[in-house]
């Protein structure tokens, strides 16, 4: 028996003392998908807390060891399926760093508009459904209905709402459609507003100042001792992103603000990522501006980087040699031959930093692809938040770690 | 008492029954409707015209529902709790007058179902039943068995205590003022209120803790129908559904019947202290005190809803701390600030 296994067992049993302990989950409103909670609580004051994961494990690490290189970017989108995209990225960027390949500009600008949007539509869900836990009922909706329009953008530029799979080893899938810019630079004028309307129900309102300040308090110190990254550690006051820190794609080139709080507390965490929602939408707006200056063509300026080897070839030369047809068949029936070696990118993603580790024996297969969530780090330290607060601030703070099972669990 | 009174008695009892069901099934939809314009989507609109058959749907369904009694719950009391829920709620409809007393027949209120009896002590009545409730939601919480019931059932109940102590003191200046505890004579005392301005400029001054009371009743209101800001005991978020957690179909139906029927009591009841119930400036036949007091009984469930959509919630401590701290010293402060004014002769009482 293990640890856990041994303190789960000791949960179970019955209790003569004055704890109540209580069995929060799987199956509960709001633990946000199912994850179990084995609280025990003084009266209503939480004196231990032990997350319990593994209700949805899916088994995608091992799955990717079963898959050639491309085809498991389409499982990663559902680790954290509410920032899809991050994903992808990520894995994509760790297989190129193996494969010693960059993507064009062109498609690291893509990539970078479309990280940005993922990352506001993670925000705004975890806005509404911490608002929800709070009793805000209406900011969910209000989110959910901007999160929607971005979601159309994903269906415009990868197919589908949110398992697009558009990030590709070398590139992505396409080139943005026509009119996607101003598509997105309509939204990106109207979203502005929207922002302000979340900000008036919430930021000065008496009751959400009175269940968020000062609730769920992690130390600087802490923060950084229990790993904990994202907007999480930023509201500590850890000035800490990897997109500034240690960059990837063309951040170096954007101009943004990092966000950073003092307390540590929900309500700083709910300030660091309303700022950073705005934040994303500058840097939209410049990718935007330097992709409409770029134009499309080749080189450097193609969607997708065109390497003999690791990324498909061009549909005309398919038609044109009898070497590119070998070649496209090749490439989508049996994958790329990766050289033997690992890689290991993290990026920062919605929720915190993820990082994407891949092993090569050299075959078409990932030997091992070892995943580091964010979500699963930021849990590990939710006991020490949440011990001396009481029972509703469990709620309260589970929804501003913004954790989602499909990562935790993988 | 002749047996023609007992059936004349019965016929209001059941008229007003009628009608409140009726009522409490429609705000469910208007509810619904409200929040959904508030949330911009369109809400309950399949079941017939505009979901207007959406309510009848909803019981049939939950008339049809498997029933699951939980197997370690206390049978009896499990089955007594939604009774005395329900049952509390609509006898708050007893004293609540609808109707003038001269509106049909000309003769008086009871003969003209206007309200079911004028109680000399209405308001201590509804404090008395209202109290009732808190009975149904504790025996429900205990008795199903399961910890978040309980914890939701312990939590309302301290709740419900300590929110009455704020709401009888909000009355209270009302009564002070109005000279009666009968709901019926405070809404004549309303009625002559403006008259009385021109004997008596100096009356103007009462409105004054009326207000106060006024808002300290409407907050307690909320607390005291459990809805959001104060909808701790059911805080969907952390006690799943507090204390009727372990209750399902018809059972459940009724926690949900009562909760709705206390609403709309709680309109009506603010309708009626505060705002003149029957009594309105315009007069136009025997269906307009019907309409006045709808009206304003509508504008406090618009309130409720409103509310619902708007604010989070807030936290057991902080509630019981507001309650305490906050609440019951200004309704205490306010009765002693109308107590004065009526002793300086303001008030429809001679001092």
């Amino acid at each position: 028996m293990s640890d856990t296994e041994k303190q789960l067992a000791e949960a179970e049993e019955p209790r003569t003392d004055r704890l109540i302990r209580m069995n929060m989950g799987p199956q509960h409103p709001s633990t946000h998908g199912v994850l179990r909670l084995v609280v025990e609580l003084d009266g209503e004051e939480v004196v231990s807390c032990k997350p319990d994961i593994g209700f949805l494990h899916t088994g995608i690490e091992k799955i990717s060891e079963t898959r050639n290189w491309t085809k498991n970017i389409a499982h990663f989108p559902r680790l954290d399926y509410l920032s899809p995209m991050n994903n992808e990225l990520c894995y994509c960027l760790a297989v190129e760093k193996l494969l010693e390949i960059t993507a064009p500009r062109r498609a690291q600008y893509i990539r970078v508009l479309m990280s940005e949007l993922t990352r506001i539509i993670s925000h705004l869900v975890w806005l509404g459904t911490h608002a929800i836990d709070i009793g805000a009922m209406s900011v969910f909706l209000y989110c959910f209905i901007e999160r929607e329009k971005i979601l159309k953008f994903y269906e415009m530029i990868g197919g589908q709402r949110m398992m697009t799979a558009y990030m590709r080893i070398g590139g992505v899938a396409a080139d943005m459609p026509d009119g996607f810019e101003d598509e997105v630079d309509k939204f990106l004028d109207e979203f502005p507003d929207r922002i302000r309307l979340y900000e008036g129900l919430l930021t000065k309102n008496p009751i959400w100042i009175k269940r968020t300040k000062d609730v769920g308090v992690i130390s600087a110190e802490k923060a950084v001792a229990w790993g904990l990254s994202g907007p999480i550690l930023r509201a500590t006051g850890v000035d800490w992103d990897i997109r500034r820190d240690n960059p990837y794609l063309v951040y170096p080139e954007l101009d943004f603000d990092i966000p950073i709080g003092e307390n540590g507390d929900i309500y700083d965490r709910y300030l660091v990522r309303i700022e950073e929602i705005r934040q994303s939408i500058r840097i939209c707006r410049q990718t935007l501006d330097e992709l409409r200056k770029m134009g499309r063509g080749e080189g450097e300026l193609d969607y997708m980087c065109r390497h003999p080897k690791y990324t498909p070839p061009k549909r005309e030369g398919v038609q044109d040699s009898a070497e590119q047809l070998i070649h496209h068949f090749k490439y989508w029936s049996e994958g790329i031959h990766t050289p033997v070696g690992e890689a290991f990118q993290n990026i920062e993603a919605s929720k915190g930093e993820i990082g994407f580790w891949v092993i090569s024996d050299g075959s078409e297969l990932p030997w091992r692809v070892k995943i580091r969530p964010p979500s699963f780090v930021n849990t590990s330290a939710f006991e020490e938040m949440v011990r001396g607060e009481l029972f509703a601030d469990i709620v309260a703070t589970l929804g501003s770690i913004d954790i989602v099972l499909g990562e935790i669990d993988r | 008492m002749t047996l023609m009174d007992i059936v004349w008695a019965a016929v209001r009892a059941a008229a007003v029954l009628v009608v409140t069901l009726g009522g409490m099934a429609y705000l469910t939809l208007f509810e619904r409707r409200v929040v959904g314009f508030f949330q911009r989507r369109p809400g309950p609109n399949r079941v017939g015209w505009q979901g207007l058959l959406q309510p009848i749907a909803d019981a049939v369904k939950l008339l049809f529902k498997q029933e699951i009694i939980p197997r370690n719950a206390d049978k009896f009391v499990y089955f007594l709790a939604p009774c005395i829920s329900l049952t509390a709620a609509f006898m708050l409809f007893a004293v609540i007058p609808i109707q003038s007393n001269f509106a049909i027949t000309g003769i008086d209120a009871q003969t003209s179902l206007g309200l079911i009896e004028d109680v000399n002590v209405g308001l201590i009545y509804i404090l008395a039943i209202s109290s009732l409730g808190t009975y149904g939601v504790i025996l429900a919480g205990w008795s199903g068995g399961s910890k978040y019931s309980f914890l939701g059932g312990l939590r309302s109940c301290s709740q419900m205590i300590s929110y009455e102590l704020a709401l009888g003191l909000a009355i209270i200046p009302v009564v002070l003022y109005a000279g009666t505890f009968s709901l019926n004579g405070i809404v004549i005392a309303q009625q002559g209120f403006f008259g009385s301005l021109l004997a008596k400029p100096v009356n103007l001054i009462a409105l004054i803790p009326i207000a106060i009371a006024g808002v300290t009743f409407v907050i307690s209101m909320f607390a005291e129908t459990n809805r959001n800001p104060f909808d701790l005991p059911e805080a969907e978020n952390e006690l799943v559904a507090g204390y009727h957690t372990e209750y399902s179909a018809m059972k459940f139906a009724m926690f949900f019947l009562g909760e709705y029927v206390s609403i709309i009591a709680a309109g009506a009841l603010a309708a009626t202290i505060f705002l003149g119930g029957w009594a309105g400036p315009l007069w136009f036949g025997p269906i307009s005190g019907i309409v006045w007091f709808t009206a304003k009984t509508m504008f406090f469930l618009y309130l409720f809803v409103w509310v619902r959509a708007t604010l989070p919630r807030f936290r057991y401590d902080q509630l019981m701390k507001f309650g305490w701290l906050v609440l019951l010293p200004v309704a205490l402060l306010n009765v002693i600030l109308m107590a004065t004014l009526v002793v300086f002769g303001i008030g429809l009482t001679p001092a």
